[in-house]
């Protein structure tokens, strides 16, 4: 049996202006379990807590009830009041008589008879209260950065920055991502590559940070501060630690019709090659696909020039096993699929391109060296078209598209037409859009100079076919504004594609168990106030992975993602909250109800044996929370069907009783 | 009448104990009377000469046993499956709630079984002896003479609005597939909804009066599996109890109904098995039909793994106010 | 004011992060409600078992009202989807035993929506007066 003492708060005349306080300390007086009841002016006062405090020591008192304002506004105050003085601070419960009673009611019996009835449901609820403790979890002191994009780089860089080691996993051979495929970023027109190379090197110099470039994750286990993870680093049959990165390979590999991926095939590289000038880490990689050693053993050129002899034709993928504290994803982006956008006949003519094609096309290393040449015939296009939203914006119905704004098309857009002009005044660029969105700093500005000052054709409507004819492309649309259809006669089109979450995000969240939207874009924990952490404990999030991002947006997010990285690393210690799910091994059917809703993947199930009461065992499929993932929301309880999950600090039976106490 | 015969299935069951493939057998055991068909194990070829059952009065799912028999059985199990019962079967595969590997499924294509409520209307009491076979024979005790009944006309409502005659899961077929069928099983609910509230509430007063908690529907319920029931457990504030008042079970069916909503393969067990003949199953296709309505169609255990609605959400759900509207009134 | 007038019994159950807060700010702003709503606090709407919500109807509350954050709000970010399953489909059930259907609710309340939680207070309590004691549900033999 608990010995409760409770507590009626005057408040000033804020609560006992219409509750009559004393009338309330008397009635709880009575209720099962209260060994003592008092009142005072301002409980939370020195004095109010100090009387509690006595008391508590006094009465040996179990469990109190502090009638008072809301527990939003005192509950830490209380727990600590009880916790100084010896008892457990989960003992103590709130009975809000200020903002649900005292306020909002105004006549002092209505305002005392409520208090009453909240002060018992309050007294009926400590009767069942447990003492609980905070459970206690040790810190990897690592982090894992996934994706090696600006978003990924910004990330390790502003945590390696606080002390902390940083691993960054990238898929392809070099860290740098879509940026370093850019040409000039907008509103300010200055080099991507100038701006991000650095960074790079950076990275590669920082003694913090190891990189895992060609490499994937491929299994996650643990939870926040505690997570194993598997990467697969995959054979790129050259020692990456002897590979100087000469290039004296690249020139002499005999293969040379390999598609150049980096420069969105429009191009060729070796079978041995450096994706670009730049690259970090600065390492030739063999394409298993096209080698003729690797695939029937004849050649071994690369291997001949090789002064520092890093070529390994016999390499394998390799397993790392390693712990981290926290996992910050940085998957970033891709441009959708063009196949099914027939209309734009863009797998009909090669002059019909995506606005990421059209980047390497103006860029000084792309396969044009920086020449605006069409793709077919290499000559310079006098008329372009610049179609926006293309598979941005559809109908829900629409199943070639995707439903959202990909947000930096419009910029681009402008910075593609802008850039056109100002290099080629000859050529006439006209851009097809729904809207124009420019909600950013200096953006508006940037679009209208791209109208006023370059003169770039802006025509409110939709394109609806693309005809290749002769060499020409005629572009059927609609002019809105002008309520007309119109033909243009254009020498290249370009499509700013939507764009969606790289492939291998959808298999990381699974792992991660962390959620997706239905775009698969990773969800926040919450959507305004914890918008770069996952639902799931120690993963964060970083860049497009969450949502459409350009540049300056993803770089501030990896900053933001870095410093709640850095504040979960400083930790030496991760206390939990001890209100958190717990399932009663006895009466668990092992169905997986509850593992199925829980927003965190908090639970997780193991064969458990039992003795059965003729003395054998059974193996039986149990639930098993990890009180350090759970975040105590309770939804769990409520799907499993036996009741075996119950909640701490919100049982089941403690409901219950406030509800009986209620009713009463 | 059944299709398949007794000596196909005792055949079958026999070659399988026989060459060792299974260890035991989970099939339907005479009773006390024709119509008291039991579900009941057997391990031998003589048992099943002497005492296993094939005829219009074998409606038991044995979906449920498997969790308890495949724990004590040292090899696999086979069980007799009808199109219903793989339903249950599969949606206790979903809840892991028994090894795949220790049970060898046959299939069985079912006719329909019969009511012996309906055969007791039709004959009156004083039944002693039932005889299946292209009629179903009833004597009593108070004539000599036989008495002729259609089976189509005895059929028991579960099987008149039979949802599938398919197989959902199986080792091995006996007989022939079917298909899942057009039935109108929701019809009965839907005459319910449009009634008043009053006549709604005078109507279930009735049935759930007659309720007597034996916990027979929850015993025999295929969805209702749990190592300890919510019912039994004096901390989930709904312990067991026997009824004091004339309607007070209402709770313990809503619950019940609530803790099977999305789980229940509508195998109309619970409605067999009630003593006092009250429809519960009226209630568990509230919840489908409602679900169906709300959420698009699921049938619980049409697929193992997949979700139930209320382990599901999507971002448009209706709001119970809108469930509301969208019925009129 | 009558002596013998009815005095509906209303629980509400809230969750910890936005309607409770709501609650606690339709107090901070002095708006009043009747004293027949009793708010009982939960971490999330999805912790609500139906069964409590027909224990309370057993023990004599008249209406029982849960409030949680708005969808996409839930601070558990998936919680209160689970809880309007749920709700829809235990409060269809009920009407279709011949409930009132306005003995039970289910509103989305922000912390930010002080006036919003104190008018769908007075809206439901004075439905509840409006359809009288819950006869229908009551288990009798429980009654103190």
């Amino acid at each position: 049996m608990q010995r409760i003492g409770v507590f009626v708060c005057w408040c000033g005349t804020n609560i006992a202006g219409t509750v009559d306080v004393v009338a309330v300390a008397e009635a709880l007086r009575n209720e099962p379990g209260v060994v003592f009841s008092d009142n005072y002016q301002y409980m939370c006062s020195q004095a109010g807590q100090d009387l509690i405090k006595n008391a508590i020591k006094e009465h040996k008192l179990t469990g109190i009830v502090v009638c008072s304002c809301s527990p939003r506004m005192h509950e830490a105050t209380f727990r600590k009041t009880a916790a100084a003085a010896g008892l457990n601070p989960y003992m103590v419960e709130i009975a809000n008589i200020r903002e649900q009673c005292s306020w909002v009611h105004k006549d002092i019996p209505t305002g005392t008879e409520k208090a009453i009835i909240l002060g018992k449901a309050a007294v009926a609820k400590v009767n069942l209260n447990t003492p609980l403790t905070p459970g206690e979890s040790p810190v990897t002191k690592r982090a894992l950065v996934i994706g090696g994009g600006i978003a990924g780089i910004q990330t390790a860089l502003d945590i390696a920055d606080a002390g902390f080691e940083v691993d960054i996993v990238e898929k392809k051979p070099t860290i740098g991502g879509k940026m370093a495929q850019l040409d000039k970023t907008f509103p300010t027109l200055d080099c991507a590559a100038c701006i991000l190379t650095p960074k790079m090197v950076d990275v590669a110099q920082n003694e913090k940070i190891r990189i895992f470039s060609y490499s994937e994750v491929t299994e996650v286990s643990g939870f926040v501060g505690n997570f194993d993870v598997k990467i697969k680093k995959k054979a790129r049959y050259v020692k990456e630690e002897l590979c100087t990165g000469c290039g004296a390979c690249t020139e002499k590999c005999p293969m040379k019709k390999v598609p150049n991926d980096f420069n969105l095939n429009m191009d060729t590289k070796r079978a041995i090659y450096i994706p670009f000038a730049q690259a970090v880490p600065k390492v030739a990689t063999i394409d298993p696909d096209y080698c003729n050693m690797l695939k029937n053993g004849k050649c071994g050129v690369c291997s001949k020039v090789c002064t520092a002899g890093a070529i390994d034709y016999t390499q394998k993928d390799e397993i790392i096993e390693e712990k981290y504290g926290a996992i910050v994803v940085a998957t970033g982006f891709n441009p959708i699929s063009m196949d099914k956008f027939d209309e734009f006949a863009y797998n009909q003519s090669k002059d019909v391109i995506t606005s990421l094609e059209f980047e390497r096309l103006t860029n000084a290393a792309g396969p044009t060296a920086g020449k605006l040449l069409r793709p077919s015939d290499h000559k310079h296009p006098e008329k372009i078209v610049f179609v926006q939203c293309v598979g941005s914006r559809c109908d829900a119905c629409n199943e070639k598209g995707k439903e959202y704004c990909s947000k930096i098309c419009c910029m681009y857009t402008a910075k593609h037409a802008m850039l056109t002009r100002d290099k080629y005044p000859d050529t006439e660029v006209y851009v097809f859009y729904i809207d124009v969105r420019t909600p950013g700093k200096n953006f508006d500005e940037f679009y209208r100079r791209a109208v006023e000052e370059y003169g770039v054709h802006y025509i409110k409507g939709m394109v609806g076919k693309v005809v290749p004819e002769g060499d020409k492309l005629i572009v059927q649309a609609s002019d809105l504004i002008a309520n007309k259809q119109i033909k243009i006669d254009a020498d290249l089109v370009v499509l700013a594609a939507a764009i969606e979450p790289d492939k291998s995000a959808r298999p990381l969240a699974t792992m991660l168990t962390a959620s997706m939207d239905t775009n698969d874009f990773f969800t926040e924990a919450h959507p305004k106030l914890r918008p770069v952490e996952s639902p799931t404990a120690g993963v964060f999030l970083s860049g497009a992975c969450q949502g459409p991002k350009d540049i300056p947006e993803t770089v501030s997010q990896a900053g933001a993602a870095a410093s709640k990285v850095i504040g979960l690393l400083a930790k030496d210690k991760l206390t939990g909250n001890p209100c958190v799910a717990q399932s009663n091994e006895m009466m668990c059917n092992g169905c997986s109800s509850c593992e199925r809703v829980c927003p965190y993947g908090a639970i997780t199930y193991e064969d458990k044996e039992f003795r059965m009461p003729d003395r054998s065992t059974l193996m039986r499929r149990i639930a098993v929370v990890n009180p350090a993932v759970c975040q105590g929301c309770g939804c769990c309880t409520v799907v499993c069907p036996s009741g075996a999950m119950d909640l701490k600090g919100f049982a089941s039976e403690q409901i219950i009783a406030e509800v009986d106490a209620i009713c009463k | 009448m059944q299709k398949i015969t007794r000596n196909a299935l005792i055949e079958k069951a026999a070659s399988l104990l026989e060459n060792g493939s299974v260890c035991a057998v989970l099939g339907w055991r005479k009773g006390e009377f024709d119509y008291d068909v039991t579900p009941s194990v057997f391990t031998t070829t003589e048992d099943l000469n002497a005492e296993f059952v094939w005829n219009d009065f074998c409606g038991a799912n044995f979906s449920k046993y498997l969790i308890q028999k495949t724990r004590k059985a040292e090899g696999k199990l086979l069980v007799f499956l009808k199109p219903c019962d793989t339903y249950s079967f599969n949606q206790l595969l979903t809840e892991h709630r028994f090894d795949r590997e220790k049970v060898y499924v046959v299939g069985i294509p079912c006719e329909g079984m019969a009511d012996i409520n309906k055969v007791r209307e039709a004959v009156g009491d004083g039944i002693s002896e039932i005889e299946c076979g292209e009629k179903i024979a009833v004597s009593t005790i108070y004539s000599d003479e036989k008495i002729l009944i259609d089976p189509k006309d005895v059929l028991a409502e579960r099987c008149i609005n039979c949802k599938s005659k398919k197989h959902v899961a199986f080792d091995e077929l006996l007989g022939e597939d079917g298909d899942v069928i057009e039935n109108a099983r929701f019809d009965e609910v839907a005459k319910l909804e449009a009634m008043t509230p009053d006549e709604r509430f005078a109507f279930w007063q009735n049935e759930l009066s007659r309720c007597i908690r034996c916990n027979a529907c929850r015993d025999v319920c295929p969805a209702c599996t749990c190592e300890k029931c919510v019912f039994d457990n004096p901390k989930s504030g709904v312990e067991n109890k026997a009824p004091a008042n004339e309607f007070e079970e209402k709770m313990f069916h809503i619950i019940r109904a609530f803790h099977v909503a999305g789980r229940c393969t509508d195998c109309g067990e619970c409605s067999r098995v009630c003593p006092q003949h009250i429809p519960l199953h009226l209630l568990n296709r509230k919840f489908i039909k409602d679900i169906n309505e709300f959420y698009g169609d699921y049938q619980a255990g049409a697929e193992v793994g997949s979700r139930a609605p209320l382990v599901n959400y999507t971002e448009g759900d209706l709001e119970p106010s809108e469930a509301f509207e969208r019925r009129g009134e | 004011m009558q002596v013998n007038e009815y005095k509906p019994l209303i629980v509400a159950f809230c969750c910890n992060w936005c309607s409770y807060a709501g609650a606690d700010l339709a107090g901070n702003n002095r708006l009043n409600y009747p004293a027949d709503v009793k708010i009982i606090r939960v971490p999330c709407s999805c912790r609500v078992n139906p069964m409590f919500v027909l224990r309370a109807f057993q023990r004599g509350a008249d209406g029982v009202i849960l409030c949680g954050c708005h969808p996409g709000d839930c601070h558990y970010t998936s919680g209160n989807y689970y809880t309007r399953r749920r709700m829809t489909l235990l409060f269809s059930m009920l009407d279709y035993l011949g409930i009132e259907r306005e003995r039970t609710r289910l509103e989305w309340v922000s912390a930010a929506e002080g006036a919003k939680f104190a008018a769908t207070m007075n809206d439901f309590a004075e439905k509840i007066k409006a359809l009288g004691e819950n006869k229908r549900l009551e288990d009798l033999r429980c009654k103190k």
